[in-house]
């Protein structure tokens, strides 16, 4: 199976990076560009096989290392 | 008294911390490779600046899922004095030993110059060689040293007396313009509830000698080679 995982940074967290690319993206002429919000993207091949209890695991990864929960949210998608 | 700095793949700071703790405490620090089980018995344990993991995922947060870290935790626990400083300071947050985050720089740039900091207290084990609301001088260096905590956080670490040191200007004044890196309320340094850990994101060990820096970090060396004995 395999996790697909969604790294954010929390909402009323500033996000100096997706405001610059903002920024980077109106200077270019692209209009009606509001908030820009960047995050990571992370991919996770797993040996298991029941969605359920790969989900749980990947939970336990994203409150473990893949998200600072202080500043960041995480999405998980598992297939 | 003995001291130990621990060194990750990507610590560039260690040999700094290793001669401002040798001038203070009088005798050379232990040197912790990262994947040393045994972490000898010590009054103070240093996280030094760098890159630890090449800041891979976050910065610190390699470190602070690495084995030797289960073991800094276990001492800072048990009342050990610990300082991280610079991405020791990161590696402390994303340890869950000290609250909030450091996160990039507001405008993006590393920045790497001196700043002035005031000392909120000089009561700590950290820093008896200061007096409250000491200014003083030191470089930073980081890309990652912006200060974030929820406002009941924030809250909760001036009223608990948990600043340690926060970005001012020359007369102590905490300005937006003093403050390098968009860190919220110019907090520089904090401490846990004990306030046996502290951690800093400007280094005090690049400030203890006349010809390179100044000795603006010299008393915070001086203070914990007093200090830190006493606990633990």
């Amino acid at each position: 199976m395999k996790a697909k995982v969604h790294v954010t940074l929390k909402n009323g967290v500033l996000d100096p990076q997706g405001k610059a690319v903002g920024h980077a993206l109106q200077a270019l002429g692209f209009d009606g560009v509001g908030d820009v919000r960047q995050g990571k993207y992370i991919e996770i091949d797993l040996a298991d096989t029941d969605a359920g209890a790969a989900k749980a695991r990947v939970e336990d990864m994203c409150q473990k290392l893949l998200a600072n929960t202080v500043i960041e949210n995480y999405a998980i998608e598992i297939e | 008294m003995r001291t130990a700095v621990i060194v990750f793949p990507g610590s560039n700071r260690e040999r700094d911390m290793r001669l401002a703790l040798g001038g203070s405490f009088g005798e050379d620090p232990v040197m912790v490779w990262h994947r040393d089980t045994d972490l000898p018995k010590a009054d103070l344990i240093v996280l030094p600046g760098g890159f630890s993991y090449g800041d891979y995922l976050r910065a610190g947060a390699m470190a602070a899922n690495s084995p030797i870290l289960r073991e800094v935790k276990a001492r800072a626990d048990a009342g050990v004095h610990v300082l991280g400083v610079c991405n020791g300071f990161q590696i402390l947050t994303e340890t869950g030993l000290l609250p909030g985050a450091l996160m990039r720089n507001a405008d993006l740039r590393f920045v790497c110059r001196d700043v002035h900091l005031k000392v909120e207290r000089a009561d700590t084990a950290f820093t008896g060689g200061f007096r409250a609301g000491d200014v003083l001088r030191c470089p930073v260096a980081h890309h990652d040293g912006n200060y974030f905590a929820d406002a009941g956080t924030l809250d909760a670490l001036e009223g608990e007396g948990r600043v340690a040191v926060r970005y001012c200007d020359e007369t102590g004044a905490p300005t937006e313009a003093a403050n390098p890196n968009g860190s919220q309320r110019n907090i520089a340094g904090i401490y846990n509830e004990r306030l046996n850990v502290l951690g800093m994101m400007p280094h005090p060990e690049d400030a203890v000698h006349p010809l390179l820096g100044g000795l603006g970090g010299k008393p915070l060396f001086d203070g914990m080679a007093a200090g830190v004995g006493d606990a633990a």
